[in-house]
């Protein structure tokens, strides 16, 4: 944006010696690119709003650095949330936020493009806006002040954020940044102007384009202001994630990180249909990476970075045709010299065999977590996560079996129709996983980790009233107390306090907004943090407000209210949301679609796009449970990928 | 077979920690594929091992580290390849074969520090009050005990050369961190400009560092096979 651009770093350097792992804003890491500021480039900072440790593996941040600075009219730096001891210093000197890789002003950037993965972190974007010396409130910008826009999939309810973010990009960035680029381009300096641009984007969202009207408490619509702004605003879907293998260079870190590893990821979507996962539902559909380019990236990836782990990423990685050969092919690839291990994120239970348990093993093993997420077989169909108890114990078999000594089990509590029955039921599942591992080892545990049940917009579960604080702890209690004489199982849970500020900020309208600056206000930053977090200050801001939290979190809602993210479109019909909903509370499973008879739920249609697998057949699991004879399905809309061979 | 490597520490990477720049070094490793040999167990790491800490914020030009091979390699060439291989500011400057018995964190016994402290500081008149006191006391805490220790035994060394502070400063029995000596002089300096310049080991009477940029090294001997 601005030439001859000077860095900030003899003042930063500074104030280094005075802060906590100061390796947190020296950039430099391997893959980190120095970008050349000129006015013909359309400057970028792309900003993970947590701590540098939390926020540098974030693939989807790393993938649009390197698709922005591959282009001729754009640029990108990277920017954290300064932890707090850093924040006081910086404030003190007067340094405002500035980007890791060449320590220029956040403020000198025509955008500030967030990352928004997780709720709580909200209050932490009005921080590093303020922190740029940037108006935290959209209307008080001027011509001139950067552009704050946000993605990832918080942005599928971006109303609480209306009121600070000047545009929203709904689904995969990799192509709509190209053409936000453009649209900034051709008005640079009128802000209007790039505004009513940015709204004629497939996939941005403008929220000041529209007029909010309320009856009462109720919200009645939200209208575009002018006639070329959409009253619907549809995702972006890359339909091809072999065009696009990033990230190419991932980021080595130079200091600890979480997920400090090569991530490559093998698939995107998920068509389980597991219907509280709201990443499940918006981003359909499936679509694979090519075998062959996967194992490239993996092999490209150890010897350029120096890794000794890689993590195959997707929403569920052992559905990935061919997941055995892959994982094989890495683990037994000589130039690895049997060092490099491999994990593998959401497995799901029913896919992990002894094969694979044996494969990852060899190296190390790695920690394994399933996610039955439900007690009972009951609940299990309710929330359409089709797993039969004798695939769990044949799963935690296969563990034991092959030394793991401590497995992981995920659990969501807070259901829809959940019962102490099957609250309990989770106990009981432990308490038999326990023993199938004694078997193999004395020593052997389990970890229950449960969390509450946030009903996230664009589910079937967002008509759903979430449990209040005291149930999900009286849910707590009750399994602490099942489970307090086991030896051998360990419970942890989320606290219900912070499940219920994650449903104010996803399930709330634009009158949550002054909630979120008054808690930013009162100094309420790093909420993901649980020594930092204060849900004291969450419910003294609602009340300031005038606004309830039973209303805004814990109603069921009707089917004819108008939801707040009803504007906003992850491509699935609401029909298809509404009649799954129906579906749940009768405790009635579907299949997963890659393999049967399309349900119609839009994702694909809508856009012309199809799942892109490289297997006719399901993986284990792929009946979801209920037995169903899967080659006798009516036509699917699959496109094949070339299979590669896969012997070795 | 072991290998010494002494490699620099400079810019923007002083701010790493020390456990920090034993990563990099495993990935280096693993890049240059140089056959290290493995520890036994769930997790296999490498073997290596480092000399004395330096503080997170300090630069050097002398850092160490011995890393046992699982087969011989030539060190011809390892030097620019391992640079290569390592983030900027870090830099080989030299790779030998090692004497497989003295370990770096037992045979080195002091260092030389250069020190940059505020240009208001009287340095002169802050090495010859340093030099002339009896005993220099800092308190450490240790194992949540307040102890008071005099450092003065331990400054080898205390001079100005252009315009900062040099010092050499023993680490045995118990080292002594240059921001201790600071302290005990009386230097307020929040981001005091800290570089190591050498690693010293004491041997019949003589005084060698572990591996020098170009002289023969103690215990050491080029492999050029």
């Amino acid at each position: 944006m601005v030439s001859h651009m000077t860095s900030l770093w003899p003042r930063i350097e500074p104030l280094l010696a005075k802060v906590q792992k100061p390796a947190r804003y020296i950039g430099g890491e391997d893959g980190a690119q120095a970008p050349v500021h000129d006015a013909g480039k359309v400057a970028w900072l792309l900003l993970y709003p947590d701590a540098y440790e939390v926020g540098l593996p974030n693939q989807g941040l790393q993938i649009l650095y390197e698709i922005l600075n591959e282009r001729d009219d754009a640029l990108a730096e990277r920017a954290y949330a300064p932890w707090l001891d850093m924040e006081t210093e910086m404030r003190a000197a007067g340094v405002p936020l500035f980007s890791v890789d060449t320590h220029q002003p956040a403020a000198a950037f025509d955008v500030l493009a967030f990352n928004l993965s997780a709720e709580l972190v909200y209050t932490n974007l009005l921080n590093c806006v303020d922190l740029a010396g940037v108006p935290v409130r959209a209307a008080d910008r001027v011509n001139g002040s950067p552009l704050v826009i946000a993605g990832g999939h918080c942005a599928y309810n971006p109303e609480p954020l209306a009121d600070f973010v000047d545009a929203f990009a709904l689904g995969d960035g990799e192509e709509v940044v190209a053409d936000i680029t453009t649209a900034i381009a051709a008005h640079r300096g009128d802000r209007h102007a790039v505004l009513r641009a940015l709204a004629r984007v497939e996939g941005v969202y403008v929220p000041a384009l529209y007029d909010v009207t309320y009856d009462g408490r109720s919200l009645v619509a939200i209208t575009p202001k002018y006639d070329d702004v959409p009253a619907q605003v549809e995702r972006r879907t890359i339909a091809d994630l072999g065009e696009w293998p990033y990230p190419k260079q991932q980021l080595v870190p130079l200091t600890e990180v979480v997920h400090d590893r090569l991530n490559v990821e093998i698939f995107r979507g998920c068509t389980r249909g597991c219907r509280f996962c709201q990443a499940g539902m918006i981003t359909r559909p499936v679509r694979e990476r090519p075998a062959a380019q996967v194992r490239q990236m993996v092999s490209d990836g150890l010897q350029r970075t120096g890794y000794d782990e890689v993590s195959l990423t997707s929403l569920s990685s052992a559905d990935y045709s061919g997941i055995g050969d892959v994982v094989g092919g890495i683990i037994n690839d000589p130039a690895c010299s049997g060092q490099v291990s491999v994990s593998l994120p959401s497995l799901r239970v029913d896919a992990f065999t002894v094969g694979i348990a044996t494969e990852i093993q060899k190296v190390r093993r790695t920690g394994l977590t399933f996610a039955p997420e439900g007690g009972t077989w009951r609940m299990r169909q309710v929330i359409n996560k089709l797993i039969r108890e004798e695939d769990l114990y044949g799963a935690v078999e296969s563990a034991f079996s092959q030394g793991w000594r401590r497995v992981k089990l995920y659990f969501l509590i807070g259901l829809p129709t959940e019962t102490d029955e099957d609250v309990l039921g989770i106990g009981a599942l432990a308490r038999n996983c326990v023993a199938i591992g004694r078997k193999h080892n004395k020593n052997a545990s389990v970890t229950v980790s449960v969390g509450g049940f946030v009903p996230k917009p664009h589910t079937p579960f967002q008509w759903f009233g979430q449990c209040s604080v005291a149930e999900l702890q009286r849910k707590v209690n009750l399994l602490r107390d099942a489970v307090r004489k086991d030896r051998g199982v360990q419970l942890k849970w989320h606290d219900p306090k912070a499940t219920l500020v994650e449903g104010i900020a996803s399930r709330g309208d634009r009158r949550i907004g002054a909630v979120i600056e008054s808690v930013w206000r009162a100094g309420g930053t790093f909420q993901e943090w649980s020594e930092r977090f204060d849900v004291a200050r969450w419910e003294a801001a609602m009340a300031e407000h005038g606004l309830s939290i039973e209303w805004y979190v814990n109603r069921d809602r009707e089917r004819d209210e108008r939801l707040p993210w009803a504007h906003i479109s992850a491509g699935l019909h609401e029909d298809f949301l509404w009649h799954d909903w129906i579906d749940a509370l009768a405790a009635a499973g579907v299949e997963d679609c890659r393999w049967t008879p399309c349900y119609d739920c839009g994702a694909c249609t809508g856009y012309g796009i199809e799942h892109v697998v490289a297997s006719p057949v399901p993986p284990a699991g792929g009946s979801q449970g209920t037995g169903q004879d899967l080659t006798n399905g009516e036509w699917v809309p699959v496109t094949l990928l070339e299979t590669v061979s896969t012997s070795r | 077979m072991r290998l010494r490597i002494r490699f620099t520490k400079l810019g923007k990477i002083r701010w790493t920690s020390h456990r920090d720049i034993a990563r990099m070094w495993e990935r280096a490793l693993r890049r240059t594929q140089l056959p290290a040999a493995y520890s036994e167990g769930f997790s296999p790491r490498p073997k290596i091992s480092f000399g004395l800490a330096l503080p997170t914020g300090g630069e050097s030009l002398a850092e160490y580290l011995d890393i046992d091979l699982a087969e011989p390699v030539a060190t011809a060439g390892l030097a620019e390849r391992l640079s290569t291989a390592l983030p900027g500011g870090l830099d080989v400057v030299r790779v030998a074969e090692a004497d497989s018995r003295g370990s770096l964190q037992q045979d080195v016994t002091s260092c030389s520090w250069e020190i940059g402290v505020p240009s208001s500081t009287d340095l002169a008149a802050l090495v010859d009050a340093g030099l002339a006191a009896r005993e220099l006391v800092v308190s450490r805490e240790r194992k949540g005990h307040i102890t008071e220790d005099d450092i003065r035994p331990a400054v080898k060394q205390l001079a100005v050369h252009d315009g900062r502070l040099v010092c050499e400063l023993a680490t045995q029995p118990r080292g002594v961190r240059p921001a201790e000596l600071l302290g005990a002089l009386g230097v307020v300096a929040a981001s005091a400009d800290i570089r190591r310049t050498h690693q010293w080991i004491e041997r019949d009477g003589a005084r060698w560092e572990p591996l020098p940029p170009d002289a023969p090294a103690l215990n050491a001997q080029e492999r050029a096979s």
